[in-house]
């Protein structure tokens, strides 16, 4: 049965709990809702939370943990000279699992019935899956049809009983809220901690949602280590990856990427940073409210425009200006994709950024502190220089600093506007690469989880996101500990 | 001491008269507008990158929009494309695109011929100012429709990809002469057309409703899929981030107790907040993929995905909007009675509303734009079936998203697709400026000073 389905069913099931959890309790009481604990919508809602929460979850659950048990016992099954030399037991397990589709479309379609499936050949599902477009890892072989038969077997019978499960837990936890709904029931109380319940669970996705992201990352690669060794990661000064079945060994070392990603973010940071500052000294000290009204919103639609837009401005407009403008000129090479391009689009990008932030920590400065400084005497330069910017230094290195991880991570632009060579050089007009740009190409396209070339995405993730969280916690100390000047 | 002070200060400093200026005076006031200088400098050239990146993407993108077409008279004779007679398109369907391609050289021949427009090419040099997608184009609208066979209709057959490009001013005589896909006695043709009106340019529907195409057909690459996969994407985010994110909120707003757990969550949702987002992707490749098996490309990942992604904006925007709500409301609320989850369903809540709803829009529209996580969970494939709608299952059908078919034209080399992207990164930004107009119309109706 189609999940669509046994959600349709689940909703009725919820409409028809609730309605008789409150006409049973009214009914308790004579019809005198005023001689009810709470008020009736409690009760119904009791009836409804009661068959959908414990429902939703199971099959939640369910639908989580099944195809990982099934690939299990399915794998424990297969006979030992099922698995081609050079395959892995993955790709033969998506061909197990794209037959025991093509099985399922074939049956929909009135091709052969359940019970003609024992006596279908490989020939005949081979012939099947052709027509309809199916392509497969390696030529099916009887293991894997018999694997795939059973596969889909127990897939439909688990589906059987998932649909039961979940509908008989509506139905059992619908029928107890309802048999409890009377009139001394505490209705209200008792929905009120469910709800509560309910919004703890949502605000603990944030930190699920930090231990998958960490877990994936420690459990992938710990993986590439065990393949890779870790010195020649972090110390080797090439990059070059073999791609698997080319054979030769890869040399996976990050420095250059690192080198990449810190060049362009420097060329970036300096661009933005003064412009930035500026920007946000003058729109807070000196512009009049008029000009003010306009000029911020339209420096803050830089930052609402997505970063691919940058990417192919840097790719169109950005490149070839720099390339026929100064690289070629000066001799200094002729690519397009460069590290300048790409510094100064993503400088552009983090123009907003710095200045919204400054503008913040500026504007927090408390009057009296300009008052007093130009009551002494200086001017309004002065004033912003000796006296404003010193107070809000710790805010705006905090800005910077998130400006920074900003800049570390991102990743359009320098996809579209770096270049994919990776090279340890100080010319700012060749193509250099980052490790946002080696992530995208070593996890897209054909990907096999067990070489170290796709594995060292992981490690170059976890790099990215190790750098990103000590930049950010940084900052968040920092502006922390400024604010605590003032308040 | 003062007498010392005033004996030891240096001549001429400070004790000239106030309307002259002295040389220290003019320094500083020449600092002061040099200050004030660089200020409006640097916003001005914040405001000039803004246009500039605009026009850039305008210029380059919104030829995209017109499209060249030609018109030809086509026979569609019954012996070639239904021997049997009986009209029925699955029998009609065996005919492929090749029994169709002969039909529109020879009805462009026959067109030439017709306007008396003399010409050196021969029918099948001619026939490459049509576009290959034209052929697939005239077979479907035979096979809708039967009864045309045996006729003579006149269609609207898309120009080639490189006459398309001599309409917008990529395709020169000049360039012509060095392309193998294009040669000038094909452009005159295509000018000698022109001049009898059987050429013309119109509004190019096609690029936001047609799927993506190949690399050789860049005339007939269209937006249609990776709309849908953005829309359907986008509905995800709805419906998960929202409840999710409006119930985290209020009960980090309101309900939760001072203590190490509410610690966590709150330095857990800033940090992912700033994140780089291909963290995401990576996340959503191996937990939604890897692990749980979900299928690549399918907008059900993507949706996850940036449902995570965003949730800490909207968390961040719900809890100021919550922040928001004086005090006194709970207060009275509570004073007459109410629970404390009553008081904050039935009156803080509704009260903080529209700027949920402008931080929801927000968060939706960063969604929208969003494209490294898309790219690790395969959303970057070469998609040219639709969906199916989203309560058949079209959730985990493949489909690709507006910004990474953007990424996915860049990396071709027909320079036409960069046309493409541009008039791609036009939609997006047109969908991206509706979202904030209607944040900043909700903002402007409904948001309350207390």
């Amino acid at each position: 049965m189609p999940l669509s389905w046994i959600l349709l069913i689940l909703a009725v099931i919820g409409t028809i709990a609730f309605l008789m959890a409150r006409s049973r309790a009214i009914a308790t009481v004579d019809g005198d809702a005023r001689r009810l604990h709470s008020l009736p919508i409690y009760y119904g809602l009791n009836g409804a939370l009661m068959a959908l929460t414990p429902a939703l979850g199971l099959l939640a659950i369910w639908l989580l943990v099944q195809p990982i048990l099934l690939d299990r016992s399915i794998l424990a099954d297969l006979p030992a000279g099922a698995v081609p030399d050079g395959g892995t037991a993955a790709l033969v397990m998506s061909d197990v699992r794209r037959v025991a589709d093509g099985i399922d479309s074939g049956i929909s379609s009135g091709s052969f019935t359940r019970d003609e499936l024992r006596d279908l050949s490989v020939e005949d599902v081979g012939g099947l899956l052709a027509s309809e477009g199916t392509a497969l890892g390696s030529a099916l072989t009887g293991e894997v049809l018999t694997a795939a038969t059973s596969y889909w077997q127990a897939r439909s019978s688990l589906s059987w009983i998932m649909t039961i499960a979940v509908i008989g837990l509506a139905l059992i936890g619908g029928a107890w809220a309802v048999s409890r709904s009377r009139g001394e029931f505490r209705a209200r109380n008792v929905v009120e901690r469910g709800v509560l319940i309910l919004m703890i669970a949502a605000a603990s996705i944030a930190i699920l949602t930090t231990l998958g992201i960490v877990l994936s990352l420690l459990f992938e690669t710990a993986n590439f280590f065990r393949q890779y060794s870790w010195t020649e990661f972090f110390f080797s000064t090439t990059w070059s990856p073999s791609f698997s079945g080319r054979g030769g060994a890869s040399q996976l070392g990050i420095l250059p990427l690192l080198w990449g990603t810190l060049y362009i973010s420097t060329i970036a940071l300096i661009v933005a940073v003064p412009i930035g500052l500026f920007a946000a000294i003058y729109l807070s000290e000196y512009a009049g409210k008029k000009f003010r009204s306009v000029a911020k919103p339209l420096i803050e639609i830089l930052a609402g425009i997505p970063t691919i837009v940058y990417g192919l401005f840097a790719l169109i407009t950005v490149g070839p200006f720099l390339r026929d403008a100064f690289a070629s000129p000066l001799g200094l090479g002729n690519s397009a994709s460069s590290v300048m391009t790409a510094g100064l689009v993503m400088g552009i990008m983090l123009i907003p950024f710095v200045s919204s932030l400054s503008d913040d920590i500026i504007n927090a400065v408390p009057q009296a502190m300009r008052d007093g400084s130009l009551g002494l005497g200086a001017t309004k330069s002065e004033t912003i220089r000796q006296v404003i910017v010193p107070a809000a230094l710790p805010g705006i290195v905090g800005a910077v600093l998130l400006a920074a991880s900003r800049a570390i991570g991102e990743t359009m632009i320098v996809v579209l506007g770096a270049g994919a060579a990776a090279r340890l050089d100080l010319n700012p007009f060749e193509a250099m690469t980052t490790v946002t740009v080696k992530i995208v190409s070593q996890l897209t396209g054909d990907t096999d989880f067990a070489s170290p070339e796709t594995l060292v995405a992981f490690a170059l993730g976890l790099t990215l996101f190790v750098i990103t969280l000590g930049l950010n916690v940084l900052a968040l100390f920092i502006v922390r500990k400024y604010r605590e000047q003032y308040e | 001491m003062t007498d010392a002070t005033a004996n030891t200060a240096p001549a001429g400093a400070g004790q000239g008269s106030l309307l002259i200026k002295d040389s220290r005076t003019a320094k500083r006031n020449g600092a002061e507008g040099r200050f004030k200088m660089y200020g409006l400098i640097a916003v001005c050239i914040g405001i000039a990158m803004l246009i500039l990146l605009l026009t850039s993407i305008l210029t380059s993108g919104l030829s995209a929009f017109w499209q060249t077409t030609i018109q030809i008279e086509v026979t569609l004779p019954e012996e070639k494309l239904d021997k049997s007679g009986v009209r029925d398109p699955e029998v009609m369907a065996k005919v492929t695109t090749f029994g169709y391609a002969p039909l529109l050289r020879d009805g462009l021949e026959a067109t030439i011929a017709a306007n008396g427009i003399e010409t050196e090419l021969s029918a099948k040099d001619a026939a490459e100012l049509i576009s290959d997608e034209s052929v697939a184009q005239l077979r479907n609208r035979v096979l809708r429709n039967p009864d045309l066979i045996g006729q003579t209709v006149s269609v609207e057959v898309m120009a080639s990809g490189r006459i398309d490009g001599f309409y917008k001013g990529r395709v020169t005589y000049a360039s012509a002469e060095r392309d193998t896909n294009i040669s000038p006695a094909q452009l005159q043709l295509a000018e000698a057309l022109e001049d009898k009106g059987l050429l013309n340019t119109s509004f190019n529907w096609l690029f936001l409703t047609a799927p993506d195409a190949s690399d050789t057909r860049p005339e007939a690459a269209g937006l249609g899929v990776a709309i849908l996969g953005s829309l359907y994407m986008m509905l995800i985010v709805l419906v998960l981030a929202l409840p999710i994110g409006v119930a985290a909120s209020v009960y980090l707003e309101e309900f939760a107790p001072q203590n190490r757990w509410t610690d966590l969550v709150e330095v857990n949702i800033s940090n992912l907040a700033a994140v780089p987002s291909i963290v995401f992707g990576i996340l959503g490749l191996a937990i939604f993929i890897n692990f749980a098996g979900l299928p690549q490309s399918a907008p059900i990942v993507g949706g996850l995905v940036l449902t995570l992604m965003t949730l800490p904006t909207i968390i961040i925007a719900t809890r100021a909007a919550l922040k928001s709500v004086p005090p006194s409301i709970r207060d009275a609320a509570l004073g007459l009675g109410a629970s404390r989850m009553q008081s904050v369903f039935h009156h803080v809540l509704p009260l903080a509303m529209p700027g949920i709803l402008t931080g929801t829009i927000l968060g939706l529209a960063q969604a929208l734009g969003e494209t490294a996580p898309l790219l690790l969970i395969g959303m970057v494939a070469f998609v040219r079936e639709y969906p199916e709608a989203p309560w058949e299952g079209g959730l985990f059908d493949p489909a690709t998203a507006l910004p990474v078919q953007v990424f996915n034209w860049t990396q071709r080399s027909d320079p036409a697709f960069v046309e493409r992207a541009s008039g791609a990164i036009i939609v997006l930004l047109v969908f991206l400026l509706l979202m904030n107009l209607t944040a900043i119309f909700l903002r402007r109706r409904f948001e309350r000073r207390w």
